[in-house]
């Protein structure tokens, strides 16, 4: 028992809990074997996201402007903010998109190792007409794997998707046309996408409208379940402020840097707060 | 039989052979770049086939397709570039440089009253493709291919979420730039069998036909395929029959069939 898990200590990265070897995130797509089930561990809390003096210009004008955030796993931390505020920024810089100064890592505090940060991605929405040809099958297969999807149809991989599908009750989606799906169907669907192979950090861009509040309650819910059930952090940027201060563990406040940060009832019933929406929410 | 009279010369031998491997390719290209939203970049791209041919004419080198395609690759790259700053509108841009190298194409080649020299380049002519070029086409359609099993995952996912292709470890901007130059290096190639005046024809609506009844991307491939090949086929003997340019025929079958299946959505699909 102890060799084997050596050698799994060998070949893979990871930790280790009570004695017990828990690798860390699956290789990145484009390799071989991503799509082993969801490696379910529950949150270890000792991984931190940390963000450390963020600062993002463009031209003259900075977006960003001393962003700090440390943000743990098993955590669903919350950004809220006005238009223009540096949401979509922050979640560009964390993406490495666009250039900042600063300071992004993802960090083991048990043994204080710097990882390396493997980031989950849910966009707000996708540059795809309504009748384009694209089946939620080839939507995750072209993302996910190399079996190019204009060939044809693998078999096994099918079965890896639906499955994978299924973590987010979505394995009856696997043949619909991405155009036909609904507001919540297409978010779980690319739930899916950023959860294959399990990032350390998921990121979510909440769509303004189009999803229902049935809809978004779901998904607030299957996030809550997610963040319990794997060892990941999740960052959401979100419109509406009723179900963050029902589901977040932690609130941001930004613009353009962090104004206010904390439990919900903390942060929506500070004078900050008030001062960026016009009222308290508490 | 009476049909296939047209097989008994060698010139439309020759143009057959080239359709079938032309049509393909393009039916190919044309998926990507209809995803991508690159209609009006592959026009541009073609225009772009006079300044090349202008600068190997004025350099004195021989084989102006050599200078077409360094040219067309250059402009390609420029214009992708172009593409994803988003300061100004890109198709404005895209628009002023196009103009901008047909005006020099056009300035250099008309020089001294010779551009009826050069306007077999408008329209292009099948019928003169000899076999050795045809073997270089079919060598580019067998780059195209295996080019497809390898990137075109990737491709596709960047047309439709560049951060997320990127949060996937998707290598964005050296498949996009190898996806654009591959597109001008087929386009410079196959502009003297096809003109300028319709290449963009050709490489949009088959993929715009296919799009209206295909709905995973099997069918899209396969369907965008097909309809260039039999566009191209019809198109060609139509066009020996009717004694008219082939190109036009061509584009001419792959409208109606555009129209075919764009109706054919409406009424069966909504």
């Amino acid at each position: 028992m102890e060799k084997k898990v050596k050698t799994a200590e060998k070949g893979a990265r990871g930790i280790r809990i009570k004695g017990r070897f828990v690798e860390a995130e699956k290789p990145a797509v484009y390799k071989k074997n991503a799509y082993k089930k969801l490696l379910k561990s529950k949150p270890c809390g000792f991984h931190r996201v940390v963000i450390d003096k963020l600062n993002v210009r463009a031209g003259a004008t900075t977006i960003l402007e001393n962003v700090s955030l440390s943000i743990a796993c098993g955590a669903l931390t919350v950004i809220i903010g006005k238009n223009g505020a540096g949401k979509s920024t922050l979640i560009k810089s964390i993406l490495g998109e666009i250039p900042y100064e600063g300071l992004i890592e993802f960090r083991d505090l048990k043994d204080n190792t710097i990882g390396n940060l493997k980031v989950g991605y849910v966009p707000q929405h996708l540059n795809m007409e309504k009748n384009a040809p694209v089946s939620v099958y080839d939507l995750v297969a072209a993302y996910t794997s190399r079996v190019p999807v204009f060939l044809h149809k693998s078999k096994k991989l099918y079965e890896e998707i639906k499955e994978r599908l299924q973590v987010f009750d979505g394995a009856s989606l696997i043949d619909k046309q991405v155009g036909d799906l609904s507001g919540g169907e297409l978010q779980r669907v690319l739930l899916t996408i950023a959860c294959t192979p399990v990032p350390n950090l998921l990121i979510l861009d909440e769509p303004v409208s189009g999803i229902d509040r049935n809809g978004r309650k779901l998904f607030y819910k299957i996030l809550n379940d997610l963040k319990q059930q794997y060892d990941l952090s999740i960052i959401l940027v979100s419109h509406d402020l009723e179900l963050t201060a029902e589901y977040a563990d932690s609130v941001v406040l930004l613009d353009r840097t962090v104004l206010k940060e904390g439990e919900a009832k903390e942060v929506m019933g500070s004078e900050e707060f008030k001062e960026v929406f016009g009222y308290a929410a508490f | 039989m009476q049909l296939f009279e047209f097989l008994n010369y060698d010139f439309m031998k020759n143009a057959l052979l080239a359709v079938l491997i032309i049509t393909p390719l393009f039916g190919m290209l044309g998926t990507l770049i209809v995803n991508h939203r690159m209609a009006f970049f592959s026009d541009a791209l073609g225009h772009s086939a006079f300044t090349g041919m202008a600068i190997g004419v004025l350099f004195g080198i021989g084989n102006t397709s050599v200078s077409m395609m360094l040219f067309a690759v250059v402009f390609a790259l420029l214009l992708n570039y172009i593409r994803h700053k988003n300061i100004v509108s890109s198709d404005t841009v895209i628009s002023v440089f196009s103009s901008l190298s047909v005006a020099v194409g056009l300035a250099i080649l008309s020089r001294n009253g010779n551009f009826s020299k050069y306007s077999a380049l408008l329209v292009g002519d099948i019928l003169s493709i000899t076999g050795k070029e045809i073997i270089g086409l079919l060598v580019i359609l067998v780059i195209t291919v295996v080019f497809w099993c390898v990137a075109y995952n990737g491709l596709h996912s960047i047309g439709i979420n560049q951060s997320l292709a990127k949060s996937k470890g998707i290598p964005v901007a050296l498949l996009d730039n190898a996806f654009v130059v591959l597109v001008a290096l087929i386009v410079m190639l196959s502009i003297r069998w096809v003109g300028i005046l319709i290449i963009n024809a050709l490489l949009i609506l088959p993929a715009a036909a296919a799009r209206n009844i295909a709905s995973n991307n099997r069918e899209y491939h396969l369907f965008s395929v097909m309809i260039s090949v039999f566009s191209g086929v019809l198109g060609l003997i139509m066009s020996y029959y009717l004694n008219v340019a082939a190109g036009p025929m061509l584009v001419l079958v792959a409208s109606v069939i555009f129209f075919i299946t764009f109706l054919a959505r409406r009424l069966f699909h909504v």
